[in-house]
């Protein structure tokens, strides 16, 4: 399988908040095949390509943008605020670490 | 063998009870959605066992979730509520202009002659229709653009359409009301809107008898007779006989007439319950006493139903969809508080017993029947 760049896909894996596994009816992590460069953005594509109920969970309708109360973070690193075409970390792109969705701690 | 399906919507979750026509035993299944907020679970009258539920969340959003077995199992369906064009601005609280923003769906609205058609009324306040069971959703853009959108503002709760009555004589011909717009009636099945505020006094506004900006907390009509509307304004119980075009007050003897909640008898278009809370500040049943209040005879005369209801140091709310009637040949009254509690009367009121004591806060309550 290669991407938009001729390049083989990388497979990422992701870790979704309790709520989402609910939904998506799946367990702690799920792995996407994600065409590079990887970003958060395309690993949200795929992730509600496969998981189409997602959608709207983590962007917003209409703007895109992340939901208020979500974050990113990947390698120990917040990437909420990176933009979401900034390229992931060398090791969320290789499947050593995933990339991590979090509900921020809002509300009790 | 009869017998009748309570839905649930709470703060954490949704709840189907069920009972025989006795309603005596109750079988209680849930929490569904756990953890999220369910504004608001409705069936189909066409085919009961299609029941939509409004699930959101302040983290991921709002979802539709759909069961096609009477509550057994449910899937989500579309969720995409996108404002028809601009959505332009209404008032804040202050006044000021503000943005038209999605926040959620307060209430679904199965139609009632098509188990694949459904509409919503969301937050900020519009009106949305599916016609595939929930798959996908239009704006029924004729209401916000018709031409008072920009002075609506939002109560306490938001800028949220909250009522949907279809009128069963005239498929043309239905009502939602909006906090805080007021009640609006369209006779061509949604197209164009009209208000239907005359009658309405709202002191919180500079007008108090302006066409619009009043907070319409609830309104109600019995099925045989639907040009007469009854209304739970913020505050004052109004009535209608002429289809909303004008509206008197109706709340005679009530200890308070502010409250949230309005339902009629199944069988009796005269006969009325609220339950009054006791201000606008203090979202509580008066005097420590959870009252339902009846009216036999269209409003003013009222009396309070407390056998089995507590009677001292209580002090819980109920909300706007959180009364449902069932239809039954004795009539069975159901509501749900803000501390848990579902109460059922099978007997239009006279004795009430929990059903429930300890559910999270109750947002909505919903009864199907079956005969």
């Amino acid at each position: 399988m290669t991407g938009n760049s001729g390049s083989v896909a990388a497979i990422v894996r992701v870790v979704l908040p309790q709520h989402l596994r609910t939904l998506a009816g799946v367990g702690a992590e799920v792995e996407l095949e994600v065409d590079r460069p990887v970003t958060v953005r395309r690993v949200l594509d795929a992730l509600e390509a496969g998981y189409p109920m997602l959608g709207g969970t983590i962007r917003e309708y209409g703007t895109g943008q992340r939901r208020a109360f979500l974050r990113f973070f990947a390698c120990e690193e917040d990437w909420s605020h990176e933009g979401l075409d900034a390229e992931l970390p060398a090791a969320v792109v290789e499947g050593r670490e995933p990339l991590l969705i979090i509900g921020a701690i809002a509300g009790g | 063998m009869s017998g009748v399906r309570v839905l649930v919507g709470t703060k954490k979750g949704a709840f189907v009870l069920t009972a025989d026509g006795a309603r005596k035993d109750w079988q209680v299944s849930g929490p569904f959605f756990a953890g999220w907020e369910i504004y608001h679970v409705k069936g189909s009258p066409v085919d009961p066992n299609r029941i939509y539920a409004s699930q959101s969340s302040g983290w991921f959003g709002q979802l539709i979730q759909r069961s096609d077995d009477g509550g057994a199992t449910w899937a989500p369906v579309g969720n995409k509520f996108a404002y028809d064009g601009v959505p332009g601005t209404h008032q804040w609280y202050d006044g000021t202009p503000h943005p038209w923003e999605f926040k959620r769906v307060w209430h679904l609205e199965p139609s009632l002659t098509d188990a694949e058609t459904v509409y919503a009324g969301v937050e900020d306040a519009a009106l949305f229709k599916s016609t595939d069971g929930g798959a996908n959703w239009e704006e029924l853009a004729g209401l916000r653009g018709h031409g008072t959108g920009p002075h609506w503002q939002p109560g306490a709760g938001g800028m949220c359409l909250h009522t949907i009555i279809q009128d069963p004589a005239n498929e043309e011909r239905m009502y939602i009301a909006i906090s805080a717009a007021g009640t609006f009636r369209t006779d061509d099945g949604g197209k164009n809107w009209k208000p239907i505020n005359k009658g309405l006094v709202s002191n919180f506004m500079p007008d108090p008898t302006a066409e619009v900006g009043h907070c319409v907390h609830h309104v109600a009509m019995h099925r045989d007779r639907p040009d007469v509307l009854f209304m739970q304004k913020h505050w004052d119980v109004m009535r209608s006989d002429n289809a909303g075009d004008n509206w008197h007050e109706v709340s005679g003897n009530l200890p308070t007439d502010f409250g949230f909640a309005i339902d009629v008898h199944a069988h009796e278009p005269e006969t009325l319950y609220v339950v009054p809370i006791k201000s606008d500040s203090e979202h509580f049943v008066p005097d420590g006493k959870l009252r339902v209040y009846r009216s036999r005879t269209g409003g003013n005369e009222w009396e309070p139903l407390t056998n089995g209801l507590p009677q001292e140091n209580c002090y819980v709310n109920v909300l706007r969809d959180a009364m449902a009637v069932d239809q039954l040949d004795e009539c069975g009254i159901y509501f749900g508080t803000s501390g848990g509690q579902v109460y059922a009367s099978a007997d239009a009121g006279d004795s009430w017993t929990p059903i429930v004591r300890d559910l999270p806060a109750v947002l909505s309550v919903e009864v199907q029947s079956f005969s």
